[in-house]
């Protein structure tokens, strides 16, 4: 790929939800990372459950939502860290990466989201 | 397909001690409290003008391998707190309660503390003098030393934790029954964690009484499950409760709290009679087998069904899958030693796992030391500092011989208690009064004291107390004279080795004149017992524990360096001569065998096999008084935010987690006409706490789960942070636990919910105790 090709990118995360466990470490990792006010967030944990769907099985899911402040770490990305969300989740769900390469994942992996956040624009 | 989150940039987290990178100095070291928890997970602290400015989860560290919790993202707001107890200070006795400190100097500290020891001992003995500690705590090593060696007291304990219902029961039947420690196998042993050839993937992990992923007890790190379950471990779940775990399970069994013994057996008598042990295993590895087979031959699905509250076929299901599946892990936790009935339970359970043969396999339950068997966890090595006489006057030894096994150094919590409130009238052996408290990262009233307004009254009967602590606490300003400022894990060296591997602590800041709690205890016994001393500074201490104490071959200069060090591990010890001190095949135990019968505890007036035993307070055991409380309380739920009484004082922390909750089941809620977020009251014939309503609709309509260790670091110093206001433990007691002297009722009590109003809320709890002479009923007395 050149270097054009390259920078033209869209990157994004892929959340494999099917296995977060809701422990916000990506909440707190984002907030003291940036200094975050209390009720602020780069990215929010929302709760599905727990609830018995109408085949009696309980269901209980997390799904981490990124906001608009979310920058996709684009300092520590510079510097060759990975998003400190993605770095510090004890789950580890979450990957960054191209749109591209995270689409083909997405495909093979059930109870996943793929974000692109509003700094892509 | 199992996603691995991303590969670090192994250019960036390097494998060294130390490193530059921009304008910071960057360390690599282990974190263990305060502040944290149980575990000790790889991090890296950010550097700059000696002031730590940012931390990161450490990716060469094959414990955590890179990853955080809530807790230590939010370090620097625990380090840098303006609150922090910055220099020792002292209080004149009269002035108790009161936040009227003096600060003074270390010498000055150690010059008042001396005198009174010296005095103590000459007077009433060295037994006089008490050291208590908290659970999981970097302090637990170091504390029996410092009592041994410097107090020369037989007399450490953890602090009022009644039936030392934390990790204590189910360590001492182990002991008994297997002559070992077992954890769970999630990798932990190798180095190359999950990609190692040698580990197998559980295909059933069995979770008993904890919630790992939240509560990472006993040096165990409770996302390593969720690992094994991306590469395919199914879960049997033992929990009251749903929650992620419970509700991600193949088979959850919602017990009535305080019944696993029954459930355990029923269990078991479903894989004897369905034949489906490992008969080989059985027949060359334990002992008692028959006797096990005739025990639980009662305990039918059915008749569990009826104590548990567990569908029949459920309890049929997960036994069927336990005896299976190959291989199953167990992993249980603090829920089976926190009921009076935690030997029994822990012998049920031990049963399990060997009958089913999954002892010391890859993904089964490992039979486990201390890496390069350092001996800090055991306790008894420091013993040798303290006479045999002396250690014939530890309480509690007499009263409760499962204690005087060798397998803990500690005296009887519920007994010292006892010996406080009688002036020793009551010591199951000589007769002597607690004249000192030393008390080190331990806050009782605040968390693990059961009856905290009893215990309150104890603490401050006693004439001279030490606390040492990291932030003021209710305990502090309730009973302390002289308070000493305890440093942080990043500002002391220290060492860690529970379980596997063996990781360095390392001193990379400080903070004004906070000391490590190994550096007091050193100079305590510098003061006290100089013989006693490895010397002076906390690197000969350690350095001593590695050369006289342990099968290391190297010193902390080169732990420090390598941050972390796996010694070679070894599944099937048992087979290999590698357990007993004969160097023969076996088990550590008179017979060699994994003693699913212990002949030793019929010796001692115990039963030899498993057996049930309904809880004390309970809907069939105390009919009339379920009429009034019809609610079954359980209490102590963990949650990502709080270790214990930990971090309320954080405010990054506490706006995820503002108010103490109590979980109850929407439905129940309805017919009391309570809501969500309501403030209720919850009471049983001892008293009452405050908390708001969450609601689980998982749980048993009948059954609510209550908060433990809340009190409010932003109110009154002099009103004790109201503490007792939610304190859970205003409903549970002292002095009622089991018979082997192990397991008091947190988990399993009556209780009432009803609505807080203006009205019922105008004498509070904290006022009850502090201004109303406590709350009226009668007190519970070990029998
Ligand atoms: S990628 Fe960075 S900015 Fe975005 S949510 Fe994660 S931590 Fe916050
Ligand atoms: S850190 Fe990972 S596991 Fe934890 S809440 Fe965020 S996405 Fe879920
Ligand atoms: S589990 Fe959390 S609090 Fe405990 S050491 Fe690890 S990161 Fe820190």
């Amino acid at each position: 790929m050149s270097a054009n090709a390259l920078a033209n990118q869209k990157y994004g995360l892929l959340i494999h939800y099917d296995f977060c466990t809701g422990c916000h470490s990506c909440e707190m990792a984002c907030k003291k990372e940036y200094g975050l006010e209390q009720d602020q967030f780069g990215i929010k944990v929302a709760q599905y459950g727990p609830v018995q769907n109408s085949e009696k099985k309980w269901e209980f899911f997390y799904m981490p939502m990124l906001t608009d402040l979310c920058t996709l770490c684009a300092p520590r990305v510079a510097e060759g860290k990975l998003p400190t969300c993605v770095h510090h989740c004890q789950a580890k769900v979450m990957q960054y990466g191209t749109i591209d390469e995270l689409a083909e994942q997405l495909k093979l992996t059930p109870k996943s989201a793929l974000f692109a956040p509003k700094c892509n624009a | 397909m199992v996603v691995k989150g991303n590969t670090y940039n192994l250019e960036l987290y390097k494998d060294m001690y130390t490193w530059q990178e921009g304008d910071y100095q960057v360390f690599r070291t282990t974190q263990w409290s305060a502040p944290g928890c149980h575990n000790g997970c790889g991090v890296l602290f950010y550097v700059k003008d000696g002031k730590v400015e940012k931390i990161e989860g450490d990716p060469q560290n094959g414990w955590n391998c890179g990853t955080l919790c809530m807790r230590c993202l939010d370090i620097l707001e625990s380090m840098y707190d303006e609150n922090r107890l910055k220099y020792p200070m002292k209080r004149a006795y009269e002035d108790r309660g009161k936040n009227k400190w003096e600060r003074i100097t270390w010498d000055e500290a150690y010059d008042i503390i001396e005198e009174k020891v010296r005095y103590i001992q000459k007077n009433y003995g060295h037994e006089s003098i008490i050291a208590e500690i908290g659970t999981g705590r970097n302090v637990w090593w170091q504390v029996p030393w410092g009592c041994f060696a410097g107090l020369q007291s037989p007399n450490q304990t953890g602090a009022f934790l009644s039936g030392d219902s934390c990790y204590s029961p189910r360590s001492s039947i182990l002991a008994l029954m297997s002559g070992e420690y077992l954890t769970s196998d999630m990798s932990q042993m190798l180095p190359d964690r999950y990609e190692s050839k040698e580990w197998v993937v559980p295909e059933c992990i069995t979770i008993w009484g904890c919630n790992p992923i939240m509560s990472n007890g006993d040096g165990y790190l409770g996302h390593w499950i969720v690992e094994a379950m991306k590469r395919g471990s199914e879960l049997v779940m033992v929990d009251p409760r749903i929650n992620w775990l419970s509700a991600k399970a193949k088979h959850w069994l919602r017990l009535r709290p305080g019944t696993d013994a029954a459930l355990a057996m029923a269990i078991l008598n479903v894989m004897i009679k369905e034949k489906l042990c490992d008969y080989d295993f059985i027949e060359k590895w334990t002992y008692g087998f028959d006797d096990i087979a005739k025990a639980v031959e009662d305990m039918t699905p059915a008749r569990a069904s009826e104590i548990c509250w567990i569908p029949e076929q459920d309890i049929i299901d997960a036994a069927r899958f336990m005896a299976t599946a190959k291989p199953m892990a167990m992993h249980w936790g603090v829920a089976i030693d926190q009921q009076p009935s935690a030997t029994p339970t822990g012998q049920a359970l031990i049963c399990i796992a060997a009958v089913t043969g999954q002892i010391d396999n890859p993904g089964g339950s490992l039979v486990t030391r201390s890496a390069y068997n350092i001996s800090l966890f055991s306790q008894e090595g420091f013993e040798d500092n303290i006479t045999e006489e002396q250690k014939e006057k530890r309480l509690g030894m007499h009263k409760y011989p499962m204690r005087g096994t060798g397998i803990s150094a500690m005296a009887h919590t519920d007994v010292v208690l006892e010996s406080i409130e009688t002036d020793g009238a009551s010591n199951d052996c000589e007769q002597y009064p607690i004249m000192m408290q030393w008390m080190q990262g331990c806050n009782p009233i605040a968390n693990m004291a059961a009856e905290a307004p009893r215990v309150y009254e104890a603490i401050c009967k006693v004439p001279f107390n030490v606390v040492v602590d990291v932030v003021m606490t209710p305990t502090a300003m309730a009973c302390a004279d002289l308070l000493l400022p305890a440093a942080m894990g990043s500002e002391r060296d220290s060492i860690r080795a529970w379980w596997w591997p063996l990781r360095a602590i390392t001193k990379i800041t400080d903070y004004y004149e906070a000391h490590g709690d190994e550096q007091i205890l050193l100079d305590l016994v510098n003061r006290l017992n100089p013989s006693a001393a490895p010397g002076e500074e906390v690197k000969d201490w350690v350095n001593d524990l590695l050369a006289n104490h342990s099968e290391a071959d190297f010193d902390f200069d080169y732990l420090k360096e390598k941050v972390i060090v796996w010694p070679e591990w070894h599944y099937y010890k048992h087979e290999k001569g590698l357990l007993r001190w004969d160097g023969e095949p076996g088990f550590n135990t008179p017979t060699g065998k994994i003693e699913l019968r212990v002949d030793w505890l019929e010796a001692n007036g115990l039963s030899p096999v498993p057996f049930y035993e309904e809880p004390h307070e309970s809907p069939y055991s105390t009919p009339e008084l379920y009429k009034e409380y019809p609610l079954v309380l359980t209490t102590g739920a963990r949650s990502y935010e709080y270790f214990h009484s930990e971090h309320r004082n954080l405010p990054s922390i506490r706006a995820f987690h503002p108010d103490p909750l109590v979980e109850v089941n929407p439905e129940t809620c309805k017919e009391l006409g309570l809501e969500e977020g309501d403030w209720v009251w919850i009471e049983n014939q001892r008293s009452r706490c405050r908390q708001r309503i969450k609601f689980n609709p998982g749980l048993d309509k009948r059954v609510v789960a209550a908060e433990h260790g809340w009190w409010f670091p932003e109110s009154d110093p002099e009103r004790l942070f109201n503490v007792f206001d939610s304190n859970i433990n205003n409903l549970t007691t002292q002095c009622d636990i089991g018979k082997s002297g192990y397991g008091a009722a947190y988990k399993c009590l009556l209780c009432k919910i009803y609505k807080c109003t203006e009205e019922n809320s105008v004498i509070t709890p904290t006022a009850q105790v502090l201004d109303k002479g406590g709350f009226k009923y009668e007190r519970k007395r070990l029998s």
